[in-house]
C-alpha cells in the first residue's frame, strides 16, 4: 500500500459519531491547580470537548456539582471515561451511571490491564465495546496501537478508535510512531484520536502532521508551569500539524539537496575539469 | 407499611463503607443519607439503577451500592 495515507480535502472538518467538532484537541479536566485555572485553560484551548469522570460522593460533598456546574458553563460537550475500570462489567456500569448523570451517550472506555503501565486491556476492551455499542453508546475506546485489536473494535461498531501515543501520564510523545503510521494509513477512514502519553504541543504536531484527526491530553496541559498558556501552546500545534497535514508534506531524502539555484553562482567553476 | 416493619434496621455497604440504615429501597437510602436533590447515579451489587427505578430498588442485607457524582478526568 501507499507509504502515504491519502489526504483528504483541505480543511476538512472532523466529524465523531456523525456529530462535527469544532477543535482538534480533546481536552482532560484532571489534575489543574484550581478550578479557575482550569476554566481559563479550556477557553484557551479552545476544545470542544472535555473529557470528565465519576467518582464515589459524600452525601455532605457537593464538590461534583460545582465541578458539573463549571463544566456546564464552558459550553463544551463531555465524554465521559471509565477511568479506573478492570473489568468490561465495571466499565459497563461505570458507562452506564455516566450515561445517566452526564446526559451523553458518549463514552471514552477504558477497560485497564495493568496498574504500572495503565495498558488497555484489549480483549476486555472489545468485549465491553461490543456490549456498549448495543445498548446504543457511542464508544470512544482507549485503545493500543494494534491493528489488529482496531480491526475488532470497528467489527464491532465503534466509529473512532483512540490510539495511545504513549502510556498515560508518561509524556513520552509517541512511543511507537512506525506501528501508528501504519494503523493510519491501513484505516484512512476512520477518525482517529491520539490519547494520552502526549507531553509537548511538538508531540501533538507530530500526531497530526502523520494525519491524526485529534489529539487528546491533559496532564501537559494541567501539569505545566502555567496551563493557560500551555493550552495555548496546544492549540497553535494542533493547528498548525494538521494545517500540515492538509497541504502535503515533502518527501523526505537522504542526499542534501540546494534550496537555492545553482545555475547562475557568482564565481562558478565545474568541478569536474 | 410505614411505622410497622420499617424500624428494622439494615446492614449495607455504601461507596465501601458499612452502614446501618432504615431504608427499605434505595430512593429511601439515597434520602436517609442526605443526598437531597444532589446530581449522582447509583449502583446496586454491580449492576447500574437508574434513578427512576430507586423506589423499586429493595435493599437486602450486605448489598454493595455505590453513589457517585461528576469528578474530573482526563
Amino acid at each position: 500500500m501507499n507509504v502515504h495515507a491519502p489526504r483528504p480535502a483541505a480543511a476538512t472538518p472532523l466529524k465523531l459519531y456523525g456529530t462535527e467538532v469544532a477543535s482538534r484537541l480533546l481536552l482532560g479536566t484532571a489534575q489543574y491547580p484550581s478550578p479557575q485555572v482550569l476554566r481559563e485553560a479550556v477557553k484557551a484551548s479552545g476544545a470542544s470537548i472535555l473529557t470528565v469522570s465519576l467518582r464515589r460522593e459524600a452525601a455532605a460533598d457537593k464538590g461534583g456539582q460545582r465541578f458539573w456546574d463549571l463544566i456546564k458553563s464552558t459550553g463544551a460537550r463531555v465524554l465521559p471515561n471509565t477511568a479506573g475500570c478492570r473489568t468490561p462489567k465495571e466499565a459497563i456500569t461505570t458507562a452506564e451511571m455516566a450515561r445517566e448523570l452526564f446526559g451523553t451517550d458518549w463514552v471514552k472506555l477504558e477497560v485497564i490491564a495493568n496498574d504500572d503501565t495503565l495498558q488497555p486491556d484489549v480483549f476486555g476492551l472489545v468485549e465491553a465495546a461490543r456490549a456498549l455499542l448495543t445498548d446504543g453508546f457511542k464508544v470512544f475506546p482507549y485503545t493500543t496501537e494494534d491493528l489488529g485489536v482496531a480491526e475488532r473494535l470497528l467489527a464491532a461498531g465503534c466509529e473512532v478508535l483512540m490510539p495511545w501515543g504513549a502510556p498515560i501520564g508518561t509524556g513520552r510523545g509517541l512511543a511507537n510512531p512506525y506501528a501508528l503510521r501504519t494503523l493510519r494509513n491501513y484505516l484512512p477512514g476512520v477518525p482517529l484520536v491520539i490519547d494520552a502519553g502526549i507531553g509537548a504541543p511538538s508531540h501533538a504536531a507530530h500526531a497530526m502532521e502523520m494525519g491524526f484527526d485529534a489529539v487528546l491530553l491533559n496532564t501537559a496541559v494541567a501539569k505545566a508551569g502555567d496551563p493557560v498558556t500551555m493550552a495555548r501552546a496546544f492549540a497553535s500545534a494542533i493547528e498548525a500539524g494538521r494545517a500540515a497535514y492538509e497541504a502535503g508534506l515533502m518527501e523526505m531524502r537522504d542526499m542534501a539537496a540546494p534550496s537555492t539555484p545553482v545555475a547562475g553562482t557568482p564565481f562558478f567553476t565545474s568541478r569536474d575539469n | 407499611m410505614a411505622g410497622t416493619a420499617t424500624a428494622t434496621s439494615l446492614n449495607v455497604l455504601v461507596n465501601g463503607e458499612a452502614v446501618r440504615l432504615r431504608a427499605a429501597n434505595l430512593a429511601e437510602l439515597i434520602a436517609e443519607l442526605g443526598y437531597g436533590d444532589a446530581k449522582v447515579a447509583t449502583a446496586l451489587n454491580g449492576e447500574f439503577v437508574p434513578e427512576r427505578a430507586r423506589a423499586g430498588t429493595r435493599l437486602a442485607p450486605d448489598d454493595r451500592i455505590e453513589i457517585v457524582a461528576p469528578r474530573q478526568g482526563g
